[in-house]
């Protein structure tokens, strides 16, 4: 099975600065992708380097097994959904999502029919004869969305595309994206700077930061065991734990990451314990969130919303078992 | 917008307004006026008389076509030339971004500040310099100095409205730079082009001083009316172009201001 996408030591600089400095990646057929990043990390220029819309100063992509490199985006076998979805504003949603297959010499008739299949696939049948103007930000997106499938692309890459949705939408339009996606069995690429979007909807991510691939693995693998502090601090908020304090907790001294989730109030046989003084204690739904001063560091627990509540200015000893402490790889 | 309906201006502004438009505009009455007169030696008021007679003396006159079909031709072209390179030079320097983008952006619109007798004066010597006798296309050339900024004008104030994905999103969709521009970036900026295109036609069109300096012995319509003031027969005839010459020009320019009225609907990026 060849890849979607493959990168060999990919860099592109701009200047002095190294937007992409020296990325490996492979991307398999049919898989849902994310790139995961701070703005700035090189995602998005990843993003258009595999679009076509910029090129390598050094290394090799290949799309589906052939050199991409050189290769103009009109020659690509990808199609792009963009943040600002950059509909034509003067044309009709139909010959928008017809637009692929206009250029490519379709005839009227054949290329209509496409693109009003394409606009049911997102559940947009009949709205064809409308203006731009006359949609909303979620239908916008969903006729930049058909207008990239219409054209079988075999790769999709996707810039941000929910950016720009508020919550409720963004969380439905997860959903059927993903679903989307394994019903066609197309190669999603997500470009991303939420991770709760990437880690929901992906089978893989790669967090990148300053232009290089931090990490990369199936979402529970990077959530619950992130190698770097740069990566547990980005990647939902770990607690990082400095040499000292580990050493003081295990003998050992190393960095190491908690989840605030990993904390109880309840003692236990072999659990290890942090006392200190909560800063903070927040209300938010289903937990509540402590901040505890531990020596130098502040550390942040979920506690389920159902326990005794600690009221700030108290000492109190949270407690959590050895396994959910993670080893960081960073010097010492 | 304002709430207040019958909310009047002051009545000694309106009072200067209206004289300040009067002002502008009876002496082209005047020249409407005088077209119709019996006197044809002198500028008399009230005219003595009214006769049709000076339509029929100006179609007559071969100079008078000889004229037009020059200024004609010279608009024509020069807002050609303009176009092309206007809308080239619009498209780079509102894309890229370089070393001397600034200085490149004041050098294309400079010709449109410069006074008229500077330009004629430097391109008279540039073209009595390299050997080039003055013809038609000399006079081509300066009037394309200035056209190329109208263009530029509004084809660049367009282009920076354009969201750069729009172009992004036509390659990525298999379309290449000629389908683009043909599909996505001329619709986009076809008005524009067309408003800075009528602008340009009418700047050229009644444009004197830049075409003293660069024309050999033809006559533009302009120069030629110039020429015939100092001459005191048929003086009606004159006015009979002048008008003609407001008409012709007062059209386009009336086109322009529509066409680019409502732009700001048609060009946006799309969110």
């Amino acid at each position: 099975m060849t890849a979607a996408v493959t990168f060999r030591s990919v860099s592109r600089h701009f200047g002095a600065v190294k937007a992409v400095d020296s990325v490996d990646l492979e991307i398999a057929e049919g898989e849902f992708f994310a790139m995961l990043g701070p703005s700035g990390s090189g995602k998005t220029t990843c993003l258009r380097l595999i679009a076509g819309f910029e090129q390598p100063d050094g290394g090799e992509i290949s799309i589906l097994g052939q050199s991409a490199n050189g290769v103009p985006p009109w020659k690509r076998h990808v199609n792009t959904v963009f943040q600002d979805y950059a509909l034509f504003p003067h044309m009709t949603i139909l010959d928008n999502v017809a637009y692929g297959l206009m250029v490519r010499g379709i005839d009227k008739v054949t290329r209509h029919k496409a693109a009003e299949e394409a606009l049911e696939l997102v559940k947009l049948g009949g709205y064809g004869g409308r203006k731009t103007g006359q949609l909303s930000g979620g239908q916008r997106q969903r006729v930049a969305l058909a207008r990239a499938l219409v054209n079988k692309p075999s790769v999709l890459l996707l810039d941000e595309p929910l950016g720009a949705l508020d919550l409720k939408l963004r969380e439905a339009m997860q959903e059927e994206l993903k679903g989307l996606q394994k019903r066609l069995g197309i190669t999603f690429i997500l470009v991303t700077h939420d991770q709760g979007e990437a880690l929901s909807m992906a089978d893989r991510v790669a967090v990148f930061n300053q232009g290089r691939i931090v990490q990369s693995g199936a979402p529970e693998d990077i959530y619950n065991r992130p190698k770097t502090r740069f990566f547990a601090d980005f990647v939902g908020s770990s607690n990082i734990l400095p040499p000292a304090l580990s050493e003081s907790l295990t003998g050992t001294k190393r960095w190491t990451s908690l989840r605030p989730e990993a904390f109880t109030l309840e003692t236990g046989n072999d659990r290890l314990s942090l006392a200190g003084q909560v800063e903070a204690s927040s209300f938010m739904g289903a937990v509540r969130r402590i901040a505890l001063k531990v020596g130098e560091s502040t550390i942040h627990a979920n506690l389920p919303a159902g326990v005794t509540i600690p009221t700030e200015g108290e000492t109190i000893t949270l407690h959590f078992t050895p396994e959910a402490l993670n080893w960081l790889e960073d010097a010492v | 917008m304002r709430s207040d309906k019958h909310n009047h201006a002051p009545f000694p502004l309106t009072l200067a307004a209206t004289g300040g438009l009067l002002f502008l505009h009876l002496p082209l009455l005047l020249i409407f006026a005088y077209a119709f007169t019996t006197e044809d030696k002198s500028f008399q008021w009230p005219p003595p008389g009214f006769t049709t007679r000076w339509l029929a003396v100006t179609w007559a006159r071969p100079d008078v076509w000889q004229a037009l079909s020059l200024s004609l031709q010279v608009a024509s072209i020069a807002t050609a030339f303009a176009l092309v390179l206007g809308t080239l030079c619009a498209a780079a320097l509102s894309r890229a971004r370089f070393f001397g983008q600034e200085a490149i952006t004041l050098l294309v619109i400079l010709p449109i500040a410069l006074p008229g007798i500077v330009t004629g004066i430097a391109l008279r010597s540039a073209f009595g310099m390299m050997g080039i006798p003055f013809s038609f296309w000399t006079i081509v050339l300066g009037h394309a100095t200035f056209c190329i900024v109208v263009v530029y004008n509004n084809a660049v104030a367009r282009f920076r409205r354009m969201s750069p994905s729009l172009v992004e999103a036509s390659y990525d969709l298999g379309a290449n730079g000629f389908q683009t521009f043909r599909h996505v970036i001329l619709p986009n900026i076809g008005t524009a082009l067309m408003a800075g295109g009528m602008l340009a036609f009418a700047l050229s069109f009644d444009e004197v001083i830049v075409t003293t300096f660069t024309a050999g012995q033809q006559q533009t319509l302009p120069i030629w009316m110039l020429e015939e003031l100092i001459r005191p027969h048929e003086r009606p005839v004159t006015n009979v172009v002048a008008m003609a010459v407001v008409l012709v020009t007062f059209i386009p320019i009336l086109g322009a201001y529509y066409l680019t009225r409502d732009g700001a609907e048609t060009a946006g990026s799309g969110k």
